[in-house]
């Protein structure tokens, strides 16, 4: 008699899991900074970058700590941090968009699925649309998200005699983020 | 025969039932929103976490005298200090450029607070070794430290020939050492100040009417001119001083280029360790006494950051 209840439960579970969102997440993803000119080597790497990305609406968020951007050369490191991204006054850079083909990408199986990513970049305090390609690989049912985009360092503020002499008017920022 | 479940027997399980087919939607309506998230991330963070005040001072000497700044761990630090000799010695001595005194030293980072350093010096011939350890570090967030403190110990080495005397010398006598306790505290981007109670012990003086132990305080400032220029000064007051000495003065220009900072200063003191610069300076602002000096550093990476060396895997 109370068996016939059990399918209508059934339905309405089975009906809030396939709408259920998963957010993928981690702390340790990986940006590297690249400003070289044929003068100097300006090279930089952050591994403790803090992404998180929803696999249903593709909204995808990374954070970066200024002081976490590493230099081989300590004193360039100084003046990345003082004289350009004025790190103790504007101590994160952000990236917040989404993930416009999110639908293409089935998160069950294996494999390399190109992806397009729109969003605002909140770099130096000043914000700019970025709108780049990328891919998101499926391992294991973990996915791993790897891009590159380049920006103009002036369209965020950032000013200083070397940029386009020593330092490359142009940045790339190199992302790869294992999410969990 | 009653087959269909009747609801009205039992309401909760119908209001049970209503509750789980809409959940989904009000979920929906819920959706996750990281960018909310991230904010509130964000004001969570700025109480959590500690932001180490950094370039206090731009290198790691004021003018003659230890800064705060340690070289950066796993970094080498050829330093080349150069000073000519007095301006007032005038035009014959085409105002001092005639002459100078060196000192050749390198420092190391060991970690990110323990440097070491070993130099040489053309005044008195002597060899200087010292350590400098940061102890606290300036900071700002959860962790609140209102300013930096390092000691310095420094040992220096007079290699001079020992002249006839009436007395037996020992190899010892040559030897004198310096300590020193270095506040220092950021004052925003623009302004640092420094304060350095020190002590000068000598192995060795001339006569009983001498003491051994000198005690000064040292103070030296940096203020921000531009990005790449910062105006430096220092000055040592001395408790005791040795008769004939002064108390030394300086002030120079700290100026960025690049990969190194390149001083230029004006400076009353000859010697270059601290020993010499600190209980013998021998010149005189009042009348002239002072060098036109430079310090040129360069830094190498010796040992690279963990970060970087583990990168080159991907």
């Amino acid at each position: 008699m109370k068996k016939a209840i059990l399918p209508l439960f059934f339905l309405a579970i089975a009906g809030f899991a396939a709408n259920a969102q998963k957010v993928y997440a981690t702390k340790t993803g990986q940006i590297k900074f690249n400003a070289s000119s044929p003068i100097e080597k300006i090279e930089a790497v952050n591994n403790q970058v803090d992404s998180k990305f929803v696999d249903k609406t593709g909204q995808i968020v990374f954070s970066a700590l200024i002081k976490s951007f590493k230099f081989e050369n300590q004193l360039m490191e100084d003046h990345f941090n003082e004289n350009y991204l004025e790190s103790s006054k504007i101590p994160k850079a952000e990236f917040r968009g989404f993930i416009s083909n999110i639908a293409s990408v089935d998160f069950t199986k294996d494999g390399k699925y190109p992806v397009t990513v729109e969003g605002i970049l909140n770099l130096h305090g000043v914000q700019q649309k970025v709108s780049t390609s990328g891919t998101l690989e499926i391992v294991g049912g973990k996915p791993v998200i790897v891009g590159v985009f380049k920006v103009k360092i002036k369209d965020y503020g950032i000013t200083g005699l070397y940029i386009g002499d020593k330092i490359a008017s142009e940045a790339e920022i190199s992302v790869n983020c294992k999410y969990e | 025969m009653k087959t269909r479940f009747n609801f009205s027997k039992y309401p909760g399980y119908l209001v049970l039932l209503i509750c789980l087919y809409l959940l989904p939607f009000a979920s929906r309506a819920q959706n996750v929103d990281l960018f909310k998230m991230q904010d509130d991330q964000n004001k969570k963070e700025k109480k959590e976490t500690t932001d180490i005040t950094t370039s206090i001072f731009k290198t790691t000497r004021i003018v003659n005298s230890q800064s705060i700044e340690n070289t950066g761990a796993g970094v080498l630090d050829l330093k080349i200090s150069h000073r000519f000799g007095m301006v007032n010695t005038g035009g014959y001595n085409f105002f001092g450029l005639d002459q100078a005194t060196m000192r050749i030293g390198m420092d190391y980072g060991i970690s990110n607070r323990l440097e070491i350093g070993l130099g040489r010096s053309t005044y008195n011939k002597e060899y200087d070794g010292f350590f400098k350890f940061r102890i606290l570090r300036q900071s700002t967030g959860k962790v609140n430290m209102p300013l930096s403190l390092s000691v310095v110990s420094t040992a220096v080495l007079n290699t001079l020939k020992d002249q006839a005397t009436s007395y037996t010398t020992h190899y010892s006598d040559h030897a004198s050492y310096v300590s020193q306790v270095l506040l220092a505290r950021k004052f925003g981007d623009f302004f640092s100040l420094q304060l350095a109670p020190t002590m000068v012990h000598y192995n060795i003086v001339p006569t009983t009417a001498y003491r051994n132990d000198l005690y000064s305080m040292g103070t030296g400032f940096r203020l921000r001119l531009s990005k790449r220029v910062n105006l430096t000064g220092e000055y040592y007051y001395q408790v005791q001083r040795i008769p004939g000495y002064y108390n030394s003065a300086s002030v120079g220009f700290d100026i960025e280029t690049g990969g190194h900072v390149f001083q230029l200063f004006f400076t009353n003191s000859t010697g270059i360790n601290e020993r010499s610069f600190i209980t013998q300076t021998d010149g005189r602002w009042g009348n002239g006494g002072v060098h036109f000096g430079f310090n040129i550093s360069r830094v190498f990476t010796v040992v690279k950051h963990k970060q970087i060396s583990n990168d080159k895997k991907w």
